[in-house]
């Protein structure tokens, strides 16, 4: 349910990344099986669920890669609050891709299938990939293509289900060509540049924008958007080796798109490992910043100046200008089995991330609009509201096997 | 843009577009040559020293390999293996670590659940791999009893040991 | 489209370099120690960082180009 329409594209896409296994292209991605828990909770909502990886070759040329996700949500964000009653919601995802090797080139085909109750993406996915120039050098290509289907749930006798009379589809293109170069025995770096194209019906069935009546008076209407956004983005990053052994890496990503939103994302990383016997086993840490900032969309605004103000009216606050800084620390453990000969590694992997956002455009309208139909004692005047913050705690733990 | 200017850019896409197809053709992975195999003298196991020279007479199979390649690791075995099984005919083999750090290599022999009998040499400043042209990891040159280089091999995937035994046959008959 | 066939020329020159220069790979595969340790890799847990560009994309209105290359241990 109202979980962004992002969401449910951003889950195909990168699971797509994922399971293509990178761009190693000379060889198969290793072997592994994770099985993760995750949770998500800030802003008032709660996602959390399992997700399992397992990779697999068969014989020299061929890897299959199979994903089954499941994101449970309790959702009373702040738009929620303000417009609708607390709800809970089950995404489930489950994909499948197969890497073929033939020399120096690896070929990959996949497909991503993700179900909740209101949305429903189909996404395939085909990419190449060449190693060249004494393996010093690998391109690769990819397309992907998700067809989606969007319904809105009412409730109904107090039970909740599909509105019948509102079906709506969108369909997403994306192109990608990426190029990772060895430059010196400690460093690589890595370019790639994507253009996203989306049609369709590309709201929420749920958000409103708000509008002025008068001078102190707000009324809401359903938001509208344009039914088509294309987007550019293109990062680079680097890995570098340092000779105590540890790696530091960084990263700089630029977006923009037809509606409007640029947006750019630097993120710095640290991993240490320790492998000597007084820390008992083998330890890798891991540190990380990821600083974000975005303006907004042209039609984005946090309050209209009037009812029907323009053609495209939006107030998600994931089309604001922001600032975002997200700080994570991670611990693997590494470990072998005796009893185990098949199993050449095991993990047991922790990571925290805490991530806080800023906005500038976008006010806390519970202030004035209450939350979940109560107003507050002494409503704020619209457009008089505190900008909204966000704090969110994320953790992951998770299990890896290699073979 | 004049017909002679989009006939050229035409050709021209054609041509890339060939040069990427070639691309994708499966390279060779065994070169052959002749001439001497490039001498050298390098530190073994226990500081002995080894030189290639002293091995003339017999069929020497060269393994350049680390203990970070995953496919060398597993080589390992199976070059023991056939050095056990031709050693008596004239062969030998002859592995040359290719690390900086040649303590931590020996180290890793002496941890090995299956250990090593043959000479070990270590090639802590590439010049060996660069005298060879090491282009893979790992890679398998095969010198004959005159001390010839004969065929390189590059890299190792189980079923390659084929090949290993056919060279070896081959030269051990000369 | 035109922008994406534009760089789609790229990879192709670079390949049609390689074929006709003369410069040599100049990071030989027995000097690839540091580059093939496991921690040098751009992704060490494919789930992990799927689930986290997830959280990231849900929330910006950026997306996109978060996929990365690998180096390669030379090896084969």
């Amino acid at each position: 349910m109202a979980s962004n329409l992002n969401t449910r594209l951003a889950a195909c896409v990168i699971t797509c990344l994922a399971l293509s296994g990178g761009a190693r292209a000379g060889v198969l991605p290793e072997d592994r099986a994770d099985l993760l828990y995750f949770r998500y909770d800030g802003g008032g909502v709660v996602i959390d669920g399992p997700s399992m990886l397992v990779r697999k070759s068969i014989g020299e040329h061929v890897s299959v890669s199979a994903n089954y996700y499941i994101d449970m949500v309790s959702s009373a964000s702040v738009d929620v609050e303000t417009s609708a009653s607390p709800y809970e919601d089950e995404r489930t995802q489950s994909s499948l891709s197969v890497d073929f090797l033939h020399g120096k080139s690896t070929y990959s085909i996949g497909y991503v299938n993700s179900d909740e109750s209101d949305y429903k993406a189909k996404t395939m996915f085909a990419s190449v990939s060449h190693d060249m120039f004494g393996d010093l050098t690998t391109v690769s290509f990819s397309f992907k293509n998700g067809k989606n289907d969007v319904f809105r749930n009412v409730k109904t006798d107090g039970v909740v289900g599909n509105d019948p009379a509102f079906q709506q589809e969108m369909e997403s293109k994306g192109y990608s060509v990426s190029l990772s170069q060895i430059v010196t025995k400690n460093l690589v770096l890595s370019g790639q540049y994507e253009v996203i194209t989306d049609e369709g019906w590309l709201n929420s069935p749920y958000r409103s924008v708000r509008f002025f009546i008068g001078t102190d008076q707000q009324g809401q209407q359903p938001e509208v958007y344009p039914n088509t956004r294309s987007s550019n983005a293109a990062s680079i990053r680097a890995k570098y080796f340092l000779p105590y052994r540890a790696a530091i890496d960084a990263m700089y990503r630029f977006y923009t798109d037809t509606w409007g939103v640029v947006g750019h994302t630097a993120e710095l990383g640290y991993v240490h490992p320790l492998d000597t016997a007084w820390v008992g086993g083998n330890w890798i840490f891991e540190g990380r910043v990821r600083y974000y900032t975005q303006s907004a969309a042209d039609f984005y605004m946090d309050i209209f100046p009037r009812a029907d103000y323009s053609n495209f009216m939006a107030r998600d606050k994931e089309l604001a200008t922001y600032n975002a800084i997200t700080a994570g620390l991670g611990a693997t453990y590494e470990f072998k089995v005796e009893r185990f000969p098949w199993l050449s590694k095991g993990q047991v992997n922790f990571r925290f991330d805490h991530m806080m956002i800023t906005y500038d455009d976008f006010r806390d309208a519970r202030y004035s609009l209450g939350s979940f139909g109560t107003l507050p004692d002494e409503p704020l005047p619209p457009g008089t509201e505190p900008l909204y913050e966000l704090d969110a705690n994320i953790y992951q733990l998770f299990f890896s096997a290699f073979f | 843009m004049s017909v002679r200017t989009v006939k050229a850019k035409g050709i021209g896409k054609i041509v890339k577009g060939l040069a990427l197809a070639a691309a994708f053709v499966l390279p060779a992975f065994a070169t052959s040559s002749s001439g001497p195999a490039p001498s050298f003298k390098l530190s073994g196991r226990g500081g002995k020293a080894i030189d290639l020279s002293q091995f003339k007479g017999q069929v020497v199979m060269i393994n350049f390999w680390a203990t970070w390649c995953g496919p060398c690791r597993q080589e390992m075995p199976l070059l023991e293996d056939i050095y056990k099984k031709y050693k008596p005919m004239g062969f030998t083999m002859l592995a040359v670590n290719v690390e900086p750090d040649s303590k931590a290599a020996e180290a890793w022999l002496g941890k090995l659940a299956k250990p090593v009998s043959f000479p070990v040499a270590f090639d802590v400043d590439s010049k060996v791999s660069k005298a060879y042209n090491v282009a893979g990891m790992p890679s398998t040159v095969f010198v004959d009893r005159k001390g010839n280089f004969r065929v390189m091999h590059k890299g190792y995937k189980p079923g390659d040991e084929n090949f290993y035994l056919t060279q070896i046959r081959s030269m051990l008959k000369e | 489209m035109r922008a994406f066939r534009g760089l789609l020329m790229i990879p192709v020159l670079a390949f049609a370099a390689t074929g006709c220069s003369s410069i040599e790979p100049w990071v030989k595969p027995y000097d690839r120690e540091n580059l093939a340790d496991p921690i040098m890799v751009f992704t060490r847990a494919p789930i992990s960082q799927d689930f986290l560009d997830h959280v990231f994309e849900s929330r910006e209105g950026s997306r996109g180009a978060t996929g990365g290359g690998g180096g390669g241990c030379g090896c084969n």
